[in-house]
């Protein structure tokens, strides 16, 4: 918007550049370490490297000292602070941003887990699960906005993805079965958008969200009616963690990346894909031209609706997939609203990651921990209301679309619907 | 407009400033086609609503029949059944769609015969029992009234709140602790005060996604959303914090609103209250703000042209939050009169997506006040025939927001309506863009 450029232009010419913000930024993190986590002298954290009963190689714990990890973590962040506002314009400064984020949640674990022991494969391994439909939420909203059409049904599609992979593994009594109904249902939904989308010209935004609706409103109503009389049609089987033989028993990286189920493999595999298929192939570049100029496009031949109704098929079928991981790859069962605003998190993902595959991995990533965090302080009961662990990653995603909107950049055509004259 | 705009950025090669300004003008003066003519602002044109109306009843009627199919393709007994007798099984399905339309309209309007013999009895009491639907139906639009509104006023600002379901949960947050806290008022102080305190709440919660989106370019779309799920978990931790929480309960539940702030019943007996007269007032009130207010007109200027409005002198910055300030505010009354008038204390899921039911109330009503308060009303017939609805037939509650979202779909879609009953496009113009990118 305009009205942001002028703000940072304004910004430009007085002495508080946004680096310098930045580094005071960096100054208060490491002030507001010291000032909130405190009170834990003379105490340890001890952080568990081992996963399961029986590991193959055991490594040592660590144990440290709680209150002098918690100060080395806020001079870290001082340090970085003053390396920030001393080379203000230093082009590195994401690296510094990781660091300072870095420090300030290691001296939070810290904290919260004096006197008590937190297995940090256990946080990663936990992670990783957390972010897996995030990251097919992410990738079906930029297989489709990279042709220019905004996905804000993501979260319904992984809602009927986990309806529809509960039913039909349930049914079928095969997890591959339940997988692909899934799949094909995300794919009509995917068509759906598409058809009011691109062929009725409704404004996007809305089309995703009347998805959304009808996706939530159907799933709830088929729940109540069907499932809580036939509950057999809700009990499939799942995809159980599998140990790649070797790989699986390397320590530390073992347990987090090569025990999982199915859906992290195949996550993985996508993400590869999508980003040779996006970057490096033909169907990429003409993907990307549709979405960012669809009239050059379609002036040099490149059929302009088609590729916009693929890449909205594509979207809705990994979205489908994603959204089978909640039933099949992990509780077992359809509860209503079990996504709970997953889909949105991965569209916020998308954005932070800048409408690349690798990226929005990483921001899902980022977004998982939040939510794993939570999950294991809750379980360590430490004296903070769960509810504000809760807010954590819907804080951290604002942060994040607040504070990196205007460095990345969309899709020039995203949301504009294309009528050929 | 104001002396001296500072000239953007965009300069088309034959565009005047005069001219900008006649476009936003013209374009301004669309959505209230009659008063713009001379003829006498009240008089209607008449062909010109019911041309408009045609879309929206459409809408509603293909919901109900594609609704009527979701009924009968989700009985198991309709699959076991159709095999051997496919006649049978489809009469019986058709029967058991009868049986649940019937009990969600004699949940919302009751029986008309039942209405016209207690009025003719003349006894109070059997009048009182027999409007008891119509009553409910006016309770559960009440919220919606306030919720659509505030939706209405985003669109027409060129912003999408989904946040409404968030702003109304702070909204209710503020006005029960406003509604118990203070002790010792006349009814007449505290009241005003309660009502002000849930409109404070929502406005801060609509305030924050409206500065985002006008500093940093954050789409409103993601922000409200996430501002939502804050707000739930903000209503959980309230409720667990001691003088909030209902001394002596262990489940989230607050101390009850005061007397004193309360909306009292509108015909005793009933339990609609006072806050459907409110939400008919903030109705009119937002008529006139948009229609009739200089803030209304830059609301109305950004939401359709946002460059052109720049051009013509207006801050956009301030433009967007300010709307989405309004619109949090009414849909902190949303939350208020649930508070103060229909259940006098905060639990965490009292709202059962009034924010959500809202987006199609204000699209059903065309981002208008008075249709807003049509779509409102039919809604919360819906919503208050539902619960009869599934205890009479076993049919879902969710099935009315399958339609919901069915109607929604064919008022964004007017051309799948036109579609499906070869009727020909009218005058009317193209679809509203809301979506602008991701706040770039």
């Amino acid at each position: 918007m305009t009205a942001a450029t002028a703000t940072i232009a304004d910004a430009r010419s007085r002495w508080l550049t946004r680096e310098r913000v930045l580094g005071i930024g960096y100054l208060v993190v490491a002030l507001l370490i010291v000032l909130l986590f405190n009170g834990v002298a003379g105490e340890t954290t001890k952080f568990g490297f081992n996963s399961g009963p029986k590991p193959a190689i055991p490594l040592p714990d660590l144990v440290v000292p709680s209150q002098v990890t918690i100060y080395l973590m806020a001079g870290i962040a001082a340090f970085l602070g003053v390396v920030q506002l001393l080379r203000s314009g230093a082009r590195w400064w994401a690296i510094l941003f990781a660091f300072v984020a870095i420090a300030f949640v290691a001296a939070f674990i810290t904290w919260a887990a004096a006197g008590k022991s937190m297995s940090l494969v256990g946080l990663f391994s936990q992670t990783l699960q957390r972010s897996v439909p995030i990251t097919f939420g992410a990738l079906s909203g930029l297989l489709c906005e990279r042709a220019g059409v905004v996905n804000i049904a993501i979260e319904g599609m992984l809602l009927t993805g986990a309806f529809t992979g509960a039913v039909a593994a349930s049914i079928a009594g095969n997890v591959w079965i339940g997988l692909a109904a899934a799949v094909a249902v995300g794919g009509l939904l995917g068509l759906l958008l598409g058809v009011l989308a691109i062929r009725y010209l409704v404004d996007q935004i809305i089309a995703g969200t009347v998805i959304n609706i009808f996706a939530a409103g159907l799933t709830a109503f088929l729940a109540s009616k069907v499932l809580v009389k036939l509950p057999e049609l809700n009990n499939p089987p799942r995809f159980l963690p599998d140990k790649i033989p070797g790989l699986g028993d390397i320590p530390i990286v073992g347990p987090i990346l090569f025990t999982n189920s199915f859906f992290v493999f195949a996550m993985f595999v996508l993400i590869m894909v999508i980003h040779m298929a996006l970057f490096h192939t033909r169907w990429g570049l003409r993907v990307r031209a549709v979405g960012e100029h669809p009239i050059a496009a379609e002036t040099v031949g490149i059929n302009v609706i088609r590729t916009r109704y693929i890449n909205v098929l594509l979207g809705g079928m990994v979205a489908g997939f994603g959204g089978a991981y909640f039933t099949l790859g992990s509780t077992g069962s359809f509860d209503k609203g079990m996504t709970a605003g997953k889909g949105f998190i991965g569209l916020a993902a998308m954005i932070f990651g800048g409408w690349t595959p690798i990226g929005a991995f990483f921001a899902s990533l980022i977004f998982g921990f939040a939510d794993a965090l939570q999950n294991r302080l809750s379980i360590l009961n430490v004296g903070i209301p769960s509810e504000i662990l809760l807010m954590l990653p819907y804080i951290v995603t604002i942060a994040a679309v607040a504070g990196l909107v205007g460095r990345v950049r969309a899709p020039a055509a995203d949301g504009r619907p294309f009528k050929r004259e | 407009m104001s002396d001296g705009p500072p000239r953007g950025t965009w300069v088309g090669p034959d565009t005047t400033m005069a001219h900008e300004a006649a476009i936003v003008d013209e374009a301004i003066q669309k959505p209230g086609k009659p008063e713009g003519r001379g003829r006498g602002w009240l008089r209607v044109d008449v062909r010109g609503v019911a041309r408009s109306l045609v879309v929206p009843i459409l809408a509603v009627f293909t919901a109900l029949v594609i609704g009527g199919f979701v009924i009968v393709l989700s009985d198991p007994a309709f699959w076991a059944a159709f095999p051997s007798d496919p006649i049978g099984a489809i009469v019986d399905g058709l029967r058991n769609v009868a049986a649940a339309y019937e009990a969600l309209f004699t949940g919302a309007i009751g029986s008309p015969t039942e209405i016209l013999q207690a009025i003719a009895s003349g006894d109070p009491a059997e009048i009182t029992k027999a409007l008891q639907p119509i009553s409910e139906t006016l309770l559960s639009a009440t919220p919606l009234i306030f919720a659509g509104l505030a939706v209405a006023v985003g669109f027409r600002a060129g912003l999408f709140n989904i946040g409404v379901e968030g702003q109304l949960y702070v909204g209710a947050i503020f006005a029960v602790y406003a509604g118990f806290a203070l002790t010792g008022l006349p009814w007449f102080i505290h009241l005003p005060i309660a009502i002000g305190a849930g409109m404070l709440g929502g406005a801060i919660w609509g305030f924050v996604p409206g500065f985002l989106k006008a500093k940093t370019g954050a789409h409103e779309v993601i922000v409200t959303i996430m501002m939502n799920y804050i707000a739930y978990q903000l209503v959980f931790l309230v409720l667990k914090a001691e003088g909030f929480q209902r001394p002596g309960r262990d489940d989230p539940i607050s101390q009850n609103v005061l007397p004193s702030a309360q909306l009292p019943p509108l015909i005793e007996g009933l339990r609609v209250h006072w806050g459907f007269i409110l939400a008919l007032v903030a109705a009119a009130v937002v008529s006139w703000i948009l229609f009739r207010s200089t803030k209304g007109y830059e609301f109305r200027a950004v939401g359709l042209n946002p460059g052109a409005a720049r051009y013509a002198g207006m801050n956009i910055s301030r433009t967007i939050i300010l709307a989405m300030v309004t619109s949090g505010a009414l849909a902190g009354l949303a939350g208020t009169s649930e508070m103060l008038g229909t259940s006098g204390r905060l639990t965490p899921g009292f709202s059962p997506g009034f924010g959500f039911d809202a987006i199609a109330i204000a699209l059903l009503g065309g981002s208008r006040p008075s249709g807003v308060v049509v779509a409102a009303i039919l809604f919360g017939a819906l919503r208050a025939g539902s619960t009869p609805m599934q205890a009479a037939t076993g049919t879902p509650v969710d099935l009315v927001v399958v339609i919901q979202a069915l109607i929604i779909m064919f008022v964004a879609a007017p051309a799948l309506v036109r579609a499906i009953y070869h009727i020909k496009a009218g005058r009317t113009t193209g679809t509203e863009v809301f979506s602008k990118g991701w706040g770039a």
